[in-house]
């Protein structure tokens, strides 16, 4: 026994030792604590799953009071927000990037991303508020109106305009993806070396061509970027229900309200009385889980590999 | 003897910090001209003022660069950089881009996107940098996935493939093992049938062998210029001489 406390003493320093499990043990819990989550999340759904199995994720009526749970309209509109946001927020944040990364002097460059990583920060109910006082009413007198009375014809641009629905919650989205994608293509940017920018302009490439270059060296990154941002929006919750109407409903028309796995859980948990209702409320969590940790998985990867690459060349 | 490139009374800055200090210099054409000079001496910066990569850093330069008596300090930039083309010190490839495109890039950024004029000038420029035995048969390979020597050489081609008439290297080979520096020196020496050729380097033996004439900076100033076998012989100034026998730098 003291034999061997005297070869742990011996060996190495008894503090750091300690340190490196302590530190270890943290680490690991972290990831312990994301399967004890799927797991319970799935224990709590048994009763859902056992009952509707796959159907659920294609069944459109979700209707709690006879007890029938498909919860189709509800990915529709999580997915469609989502996407549509990213749409609108992509060449606004890749342009954002490139003006930070490339183009803006060092001393525009350090306040203007300051300012865009704050905007990151704002706790989303703000962005939710502001939707309800400002953006709304701003769609349902101007930007509804003008859309059916230009592009009608469209099927997306159809119905009554009440202001609240898809398209709010699609430009709230959009604007708060923004600072993520901006923000972290502006890094990934950066990481390319200057050597590489030197290599195109020494060809005669002009400004742009450079960014070109610069811009397809980094397109992983900005892919990754991108899906960070994916992820971001699909499990945004307050401000999205705060705008988007909150009814489980597939229509091709912009204007009319949706809902999103995210907000469902936030509105409906308290209300969820029985057990198969909350069993399908859990359910629905479990989906979303899955979803965002793959696509988060998939992006982190992504911005990895490029800061990597960059590093070992 | 007919001079290429004529520098005359050129200054560089840094903000406020001159690093050159009026150099005036007359580089003939179809010759190897190399620069020397201790680390923190302006070769590098002279160099890229040449091709005004300097400014892209946001330095300045004052003075007139005469390439077949045009001024460059007054033409686009980037039409310059078309005529003089630059090897930088690290190979740099283009990672996205296989070698064939790597090569292909300064013909498209001239606008040229015919594939059938693209790839006889791409063999071509691989075979003048002597890679084309080596890459003729992976030439979808990223330009990233090949030996620093080779990136190096695939720099180079990539360069002539814009058609230059003058190229700058700036120690071309300080990054790579012997045998790779033996082969781009036996490249520069290839090159000067074509190109006119300014190199900087830090290596006093590489100067010997690949330059038929040598400048010595110091401290931002030219010290001498002359024929390089005068200069490794018999130079002018006692601090070439110094220089030169190893006493400082």
């Amino acid at each position: 026994m003291k034999n061997k406390l005297k070869k742990i003493f011996s060996s190495r320093n008894l503090g750091d030792l300690i340190f490196e499990k302590l530190t270890l043990l943290f680490a690991v819990s972290v990831f312990l604590l994301v399967l004890l989550m799927g797991y319970e999340m799935y224990l709590g759904s048994k009763l859902s799953i056992d009952k509707f199995g796959w159907s659920f994720l294609v069944n459109s009526t979700w209707d709690p009071v006879q007890e029938i749970y498909g919860a189709l309209p509800i990915i529709y509109g999580t997915i469609v927000s989502s996407l549509l946001a990213l749409i609108i927020a992509l060449p606004l944040s890749i342009g954002v990037a490139i003006y930070l990364a490339e183009v803006a002097p060092p001393w525009l460059e350090k306040p203007l991303s300051f300012l865009v990583e704050l905007l990151a920060g704002i706790p989303s109910v703000i962005y939710g508020l502001w939707g309800i006082f400002v953006l709304v009413p701003w769609i349902r007198t101007d930007v509804e109106p003008y859309l059916s009375d230009k592009l009608g014809f469209l099927p997306f641009f159809r119905g009554a305009p009440y202001g609240f629905g898809l398209l709010a919650a699609v430009l709230i989205l959009s604007i708060m993806v923004l600072p993520i994608i901006s923000s972290i293509s502006r890094d990934v940017l950066k990481s390319v070396p200057r050597s590489q920018r030197e290599a195109a302009l020494a060809l005669g490439a002009t400004r742009w061509q450079s960014t070109m270059i610069v811009l397809r060296d980094a397109r992983s990154g900005i892919l990754g970027a991108t899906m960070l941002g994916l992820g971001r929006a699909i499990g945004e919750t307050m401000a999205v229900t705060m705008v988007i109407g909150n009814r489980a409903l597939i229509s091709p028309s912009l204007f009319d309200p949706s809902y999103t796995m995210a907000s469902v859980i936030a509105n409906e948990f308290t209300e969820a009385t029985s057990e198969m209702y909350l069993s399908a409320l859990i359910q629905l969590a479990l989906v979303l889980f899955v979803i965002t940790i793959i696509i988060n998985a998939f992006a982190r990867l992504l911005v990895w590999r490029m800061n990597r690459r960059w590093k070992t060349t | 003897m007919e001079i290429k490139l004529s520098i005359k009374n050129l200054d560089a800055y840094y903000g406020k910090n001159q690093v050159l200090k009026n150099i005036s210099l007359d580089i003939p054409k179809n010759k190897v001209v190399a620069i020397i000079g201790p680390s923190g001496c302006g070769k590098s910066t002279f160099l890229r003022s040449l091709n005004r990569m300097h400014e892209v850093v946001g330095g300045t330069i004052k003075g007139e660069i005469l390439l077949d008596g045009e001024d460059l300090t007054k033409t686009d930039p980037v039409l310059l950089r078309k005529r003089v083309g630059m090897v930088f010190q690290k190979p740099n490839p283009f990672p996205s881009m296989s070698i064939f495109n790597n090569v292909a890039a300064g013909l498209k950024l001239n606008g040229v996107r015919n594939k059938k004029q693209i790839t006889p000038i791409v063999e071509k420029c691989l075979r003048q940098a002597a890679l084309w035995e080596e890459v003729k048969n992976n030439l979808n390979d990223s330009g990233a996935n090949i030996s620093g020597g080779q990136q190096q050489r695939l720099c180079i081609a990539r360069t002539l493939a814009v058609n230059p008439e003058v190229i700058l290297m700036d120690e071309p080979a300080s990054a790579l093992d012997p045998i790779s520096t033996t082969k781009i020196e036996d490249l520069i020496f290839e090159l000067k049938k074509d190109y006119t050729i300014v190199i900087v380097t830090h290596n006093m033996q590489q100067a010997a062998r690949v330059s038929d004439y040598t400048a010595f900076f110091y401290m931002g100033e030219l010290i001498e210029f002359s024929d390089t076998k005068k200069m490794f012989t018999s130079p002018d100034k006692q601090q070439t001489e110094d220089y030169i026998r190893g006493r400082f730098g």
